[in-house]
């Protein structure tokens, strides 16, 4: 009895499994998971956005000044503590402190923040604003201030020459 | 109550009379329905069960309507509803009804819960009955979100993410869970077609939620605004025609505010960045929720923990299910309970303040009207409720609700 039971049990479990797995993304959404970005374009001060998984990717060619502005912060000023230099290496271990690229989601409920325009506000900290819930991130796109809990997300990325980024 | 059904009806019909022998649907309408023992003293609050159900009808019939023009593609989706509103003969109609159906049956059920907890529907032996009508508001709730995406509007686009979101504070398998409901990495495509086939099916797991809640009614019958059990049939009148005439009259003049709001301003209560297409790459300033969602919204946010703030907004309903076994008092009717009387009109301002809350962006003095608002919210249940009910002394209970009613009249 117990024995047929726990088989059925197991059973059940397997057939439910193709039900469940079914709402995973699918192949073709996977395959579409790198994009090549020209960042020869791009000035100093500058930033763009790119579409990537469906969502933006931020890739701000940084000044003098907001690289010193980064890399000054102490890791105990930090909610989410990562150095600077830790932001913009490329797995291929070399840093590249004028490219920060990053996600550009909000780690607290998914809005894009604001600061990628000219015209953007960029909040307390000179990188990003949230308009959503008020989240404040830093030039090295680290959470500041307001409710999130992380800083934005560094994806994997190349620079397979010195303009041509791979990300993904 | 169903102790007190009487005989077995006699139809005189020959076709009726063999059809309900061998599957008694006549019957059952008989006895549920026409003879049904029902408390004589109900008011204008006991119409909402019904005006909530000729609702979930209005909006499956729309609904149905609705999905034989709808294409649910990102790239179509928020052209085939503009295609709906402009060429479509009486798309407009059909979708603003469907649209204003939402909020209606919002209106209606948050009335009928008011009604509930005023009156003390939820307490012995009415628990299951009162947990079912959460589950409902639960559904409805799920059912209403992933409605307001199809249009694929900038509000569609953007409530989906924030609300999607809410799972990744989950520790641990958050992103995974995440990645798992949206059937990608973003808000996309296979979003949009699961949630379309989640809308269409949920309305009719609601009509099963309803039919047990109607069984579960029909069980011990109604409460009602004495809330004291009748005793025999000097406190009851047959369902028909009293109450459903009492109800077809609140249908009718619900219905009216409904139409109203339906063809002389159809756009009042929703938001006019929605009819933006949605853009992944842009944020509205301002990402607010349909009103009916406004005070759990502020709830959310109001806890300045990512985590935390998830916990108390599904707290905030998670509480009704145990409100049965919250609320001490053995006095069902707020009208005998001379303290807790004011206090539920105390707990209505709160979640309507709430609700301001929740329009406006967290800044200045909303975000601690908020904290303050969450506060009450859970103090009201889980201690007011516990103790008021022990220390609170009741007013003296009529012998018999026909005794109230005839010292009434005289």
């Amino acid at each position: 009895m117990v024995a047929t039971g726990a088989l059925g049990a197991v059973g059940a479990i397997a057939v439910a499994w193709p039900f469940i797995n079914n709402l995973n993304p699918a192949a073709d959404t996977l395959a579409l998971s790198s994009v090549e970005v020209n960042v020869q374009p791009i000035q100093v001060g500058q930033a763009v956005t790119v579409k990537w998984r469906g969502k933006p990717l931020f890739i701000r060619h940084r000044t003098e000044e907001e690289i010193k502005a980064a890399e000054a912060v102490p890791l105990s000023e930090l909610r989410d503590p990562q150095t600077d230099n830790s932001r913009v290496t490329d797995s291929a271990k070399k840093v590249r402190p004028e490219w920060l690229i990053m996600i550009g989601v909000c780690t607290h409920l998914g809005c894009v923040p604001l600061g990628n325009k000219p015209g953007d506000p960029k909040g307390p900290f000179g990188g990003w604003f949230c308009p959503c819930h008020g989240s404040a991130y830093d030039t090295s796109g680290r959470i500041r201030q307001g409710p999130a809990p992380k800083n934005l997300e560094v994806p994997s990325y190349l620079f397979t020459s010195d303009t041509l980024v791979r990300v993904g | 109550m169903a102790s007190t059904h009487g005989t077995p009806p006699v139809f005189n019909n020959k076709v009726i009379a063999w059809i309900d022998h061998r599957l008694p649907i006549f019957s059952y309408i008989e006895k549920e329905y026409h003879t049904f023992p029902t408390p004589r003293n109900f008011n204008y609050f006991w119409n909402f069960g019904a005006i909530a159900t000729v609702m979930l009808v209005v909006m499956i019939a729309t609904g149905v309507v609705l999905a034989t023009n709808y294409t649910p593609h990102v790239t179509l989706a928020f052209d085939s509803v503009e295609r709906i509103m402009r060429d479509v003969p009486q798309g407009w109609l059909i979708r603003y009804l469907h649209m204003n159906g939402a909020s209606f049956f919002f209106i209606a059920v948050y009335i009928h819960i008011f009604r509930g907890l005023y009156y003390g529907s939820y307490k012995s032996p009415r628990e299951l009955l009162w947990i079912l009508g959460v589950i409902i508001l639960l559904l409805m709730m799920a059912t209403a979100f992933m409605g307001y995406v199809l249009p694929w509007g900038q509000m569609s686009f953007w409530g989906a993410t924030v609300i999607t979101n809410l799972f990744s504070a989950i520790p641990v398998v958050g992103q995974s869970i995440v990645d798992w409901l949206w059937g990608g990495f973003a808000i996309d495509n296979p979003t949009l077609n699961r949630f379309y086939a989640l809308h269409y099916l949920l309305p009719f797991v609601i009509v099963g939620v309803v039919a047990l809640h109607v069984v579960a009614l029909h069980v011990h019958g109604s409460n009602n605004p004495l809330g004291i059990d009748p005793k025999g049939p000097q406190d009851t009148v047959p369902f028909h025609p009293y109450y459903t005439m009492k109800d077809g009259f609140g249908v009718a003049v619900f219905l009216i505010i409904y139409a109203g709001f339906t063809f002389f301003m159809p756009n009042q209560l929703g938001d006019p960045a929605n009819y933006i297409q949605a853009n992944p790459l842009s944020t509205p300033t301002h990402i607010v929720p349909e009103w009916y969602f406004l005070p759990f919204y502020a709830i959310l946010r109001a806890i300045p923990d990512k985590l935390g703030g998830v916990i108390a907004m599904f707290g905030s309903i998670g509480v009704l299910f145990v409100l049965p076994w919250l609320d001490t008092s053995r006095v069902r009717s707020c009208t005998f309970r001379p303290i807790y009387k004011w206090f539920v009109f105390v707990l209505l301002i709160d979640v309507i303040v709430l609700g301001f809350c929740g329009a406006h962006p967290p800044e200045g003095f909303w975000v601690p009207l908020a904290q303050l608002g969450t506060l009450y919210y859970f103090f009201h249940f889980l201690i007011l409720l516990p103790i008021l009910g022990k220390i609170e002394r009741p007013l003296p209970l009529p012998p018999s609700i026909a005794e109230a009613v005839l010292k009434k009249a005289a």
